[in-house]
C-alpha cells in the first residue's frame, strides 16, 4: 500500500515561481525515502503538504489512501509526524515528558495511556534517563530525539524529518540517523527523511533528488551518487564516500558506488590484496 | 550578562515544596504576599522571614540561587530605599540638608519597606524555582476555571503563560548572541548618554523580535503537526492532587496570615 502519494501537485508561496510543480511522488508502506535537495528546492514545501500545514493549489494528496483536506486533517496528522528543523522551536514544555505528552494529550487519550505512551517514545530514541529533565538543558541532538518522541508519542505510522539534522553537530547527526534507522526497522515506521546532508541518503532505501519543485532524480542512493555530474548541476556535492569511490576509479582501483564504509573498505583490502 | 535573571528557572530537583500542589502555591504565594504587606512590625516580617527560610530549605534550593533572585532588584529596591530615607520625615532627626531629611523613623521605614520587598520577590522566585512553568500554568489554568463559565479563554491563556516562560531562556540566550555579534562589529552598548544607549539597543532588538516571530511560527507549526487544536477534547497528563503535604503548608500559612492579622491588631513592637 502506498503511505504517501502526491499527485499532480503544485503549490506556490503567493506570487513567484511554484516551490512544488506537479509534482508526482509516493513512498510505499514501511519504505525509508531519502529526499535531497538544496536549499529552496521545495523539499520541506513537500513535508508541510504531506501534513496539511500547507494546502496544494493544484493535484491531490493521499495519505494511506485518504485525500488530505480540511475534514480528514485531524485523522492525516496522527498518522503522519513531522519533526522540523530547529531544535530550539518545537517544544511546547519545559520538561521533556511534559512535551512528549503534548501531542498525545491533544487527541484526548486518558491519562494512563499518555503514561505509557511516553514511556514508549523515551524508550524509542534512548532518553528514558532524561524523562524529568529540562529540555532546555540538552544538547542538540537530544533536543531533537525529544522532539521525535514527541511524534512518536501519536504513534504514526509516516514520520517526516524535515531537515531535523540540518543544526546539529556531527555527533547530534549521527544519533538521530541512528534513532531514525531503529524506528524504521523496529517500529516498521515509513519514513520521509529531508536533508541537504547526502551521506544520510545513504540510510534510505531510496532517494529522489528535488530541484525547483520537481522531482529530478530517483533510485536507490548508490545509483544516485553514481551520477556525481548530474548531482553537481543541483548544486548538490557528493558525499565524501562518493568523492573516495570516484577518486579510486580514476586511480584505477575498480570501486563501485557501495553504500558503507565497511563496503569500501572490504573492496579496498580485495583490491589491495 | 542576561543569565543572571533567574525568574522563570525551575530547579529540578525532589523536594517537599516542589511537590506541593502548584494551585495551592499560588494560593500560598498569594496569601504570604498579602501577609507581608498587612504586616506593621518587624516581628511580623521575623516570621514571615522564618517561614520563607524554612520553606528555603525545604525546597533544597542553594542559598546562591535565592540570592541571585534578589541581585536583579536590588537598584529598584535600593532606590526606593534611599527615597524613604531622605523624603519620609519623622521625630528623631539625625541629619537634614534643605526638604533632605534623615529621621529615625525614616530609616526604620526603609529598612522595613527593603525587608517587605525582599521576601517578596524571594518567595516569587521561590514559587517559580519549585515549579515547572507546565504545573504552574496547569495551577493557574485550574484556579481560572471557573472563568470557563463565561467563555474566557482560560487554557489558551495558559498556554500562552508556557509557552512564554519555556521561551525566556531560548530568548536570553539569543539577545546574548546579537549583543556578542553586534559588538562583534563594533557596536557600543555598555557606554554613552543614557539616550545614545537607548538608540544603540536597536540593533538588538530587531533582530531579536525578527528571531521571536520565526520561532513563533515554526512553533505553531510543530503544535499543528502534533494535532493541536484547542482546549477542547483535550486531557491532561499530570493530575493535581491534594495531599498531606498541600495540608502541613497551608496549616503554616494559614497560621501566618493568622498571626500577622493578630499583631496588625496587637502589635508587639509598633514601628
Amino acid at each position: 500500500m502506498k503511505a504517501i502519494e502526491f499527485r499532480d501537485v503544485t503549490f506556490s508561496y503567493g506570487e513567484g515561481a511554484p516551490a512544488v510543480n506537479h509534482l508526482n511522488f509516493s513512498a510505499e508502506e514501511g519504505e525509508f525515502v531519502a529526499v535531497l535537495g538544496h536549499n529552496g528546492s521545495g523539499k520541506s514545501t513537500l513535508a508541510r503538504l504531506a501534513d496539511g500545514l500547507l494546502t496544494a493549489d493544484g493535484g491531490e494528496i493521499r495519505v494511506f489512501g485518504n485525500p488530505v483536506s480540511e475534514k480528514t486533517l485531524s485523522d492525516i496528522r496522527k498518522d503522519v509526524g513531522i519533526v522540523f528543523q530547529n531544535p530550539d522551536s518545537q517544544a511546547v514544555a519545559s520538561l521533556v515528558e511534559d512535551d512528549v505528552a503534548f501531542g498525545a494529550e491533544n487527541i484526548g487519550l486518558p491519562r494512563e495511556e499518555i503514561g505509557r505512551r511516553i514511556g514508549f517514545a523515551l524508550r524509542a530514541v534512548g532518553m528514558e534517563p532524561y524523562r524529568t529533565a529540562t529540555i532546555s538543558r540538552l544538547s542538540g541532538g537530544q533536543k531533537q530525539r525529544v522532539a521525535i518522541a514527541g511524534v512518536l508519542a501519536l504513534k504514526p505510522r509516516i514520520m517526516i524529518l524535515d531537515e531535523s539534522t540540518s543544526m546539529l553537530d556531527p555527533r547530534g547527526r549521527r544519533e538521530i540517523a541512528e534513532v531514525v534507522k531503529r524506528l524504521h526497522r523496529e517500529e516498521k515506521i515509513t519514513v520521509l527523511f529531508i536533508t541537504h546532508f547526502m551521506e544520510e541518503a545513504l540510510l534510505a532505501d531510496r532517494a529522489v533528488v528535488m530541484n525547483r519543485g520537481e522531482i529530478v532524480m530517483e533510485g536507490a542512493p548508490a545509483e544516485i551518487f553514481g551520477r556525481h555530474e548530474e548531482l553537481l548541476t543541483y548544486n548538490l556535492a557528493l558525499p565524501r564516500i562518493g568523492v573516495i569511490c570516484k577518486r579510486l576509479r580514476e586511480g584505477g582501483i575498480a570501486a563501485a558506488d557501495t553504500l558503507g564504509i565497511e563496503e569500501l573498505a572490504k573492496e579496498i583490502a580485495e583490491c589491495v590484496s | 550578562m542576561l543569565k543572571d535573571v533567574s525568574f522563570g528557572q525551575y530547579y529540578p530537583v525532589s523536594s517537599f515544596v516542589h511537590r506541593l500542589d502548584p494551585r495551592f502555591k499560588i494560593v500560598f504565594l498569594i496569601a504570604f504576599i498579602v501577609a507581608i504587606f498587612l504586616a506593621k512590625e518587624f516581628l511580623a516580617l521575623g516570621i514571615a522571614a522564618a517561614l520563607l527560610l524554612l520553606a528555603i530549605l525545604f525546597a533544597r534550593i542553594p542559598a546562591g540561587k535565592v540570592l541571585r533572585s534578589v541581585r536583579g532588584v536590588l537598584f529598584l529596591v535600593l532606590f526606593t530605599a534611599a527615597i524613604n530615607i531622605f523624603f519620609h520625615g519623622g521625630e528623631t532627626v539625625y541629619w537634614s540638608y534643605g526638604i533632605l531629611q534623615v529621621t529615625k523613623e525614616g530609616i526604620l521605614f526603609s529598612a522595613f519597606l527593603v525587608i517587605r520587598l525582599f521576601l517578596l520577590v524571594v518567595c516569587s522566585s521561590l514559587l517559580t524555582y519549585t515549579t515547572t512553568p507546565v504545573s504552574l500554568t496547569d495551577g493557574i489554568e485550574s484556579l481560572l476555571t471557573p472563568l470557563k463559565w463565561v467563555h474566557f479563554p482560560v487554557h489558551e491563556l495558559a498556554l500562552i503563560m508556557s509557552i512564554a516562560l519555556r521561551f525566556i531562556p531560548i530568548l536570553m540566550d539569543e539577545t546574548d548572541r546579537i549583543i556578542g555579534a553586534q559588538k562583534a562589529r563594533g557596536a557600543n552598548l555598555d557606554s554613552g548618554s543614557p539616550a545614545k544607549r537607548i538608540r544603540a539597543i536597536v540593533p538588538v532588538l530587531i533582530p531579536l523580535l525578527l528571531s521571536a516571530f520565526r520561532r513563533a511560527d515554526e512553533l505553531g507549526d510543530a503544535m499543528d503537526a502534533r494535532c493541536y487544536s484547542g482546549g477542547k477534547k483535550r486531557t491532561k497528563y499530570k493530575k493535581l492532587r491534594f495531599t498531606w503535604r498541600d495540608l502541613i503548608a497551608f496549616l503554616l500559612i494559614a497560621g501566618l496570615v493568622a498571626g500577622i492579622v493578630v499583631l496588625r491588631y496587637f502589635p508587639v513592637f509598633p514601628v
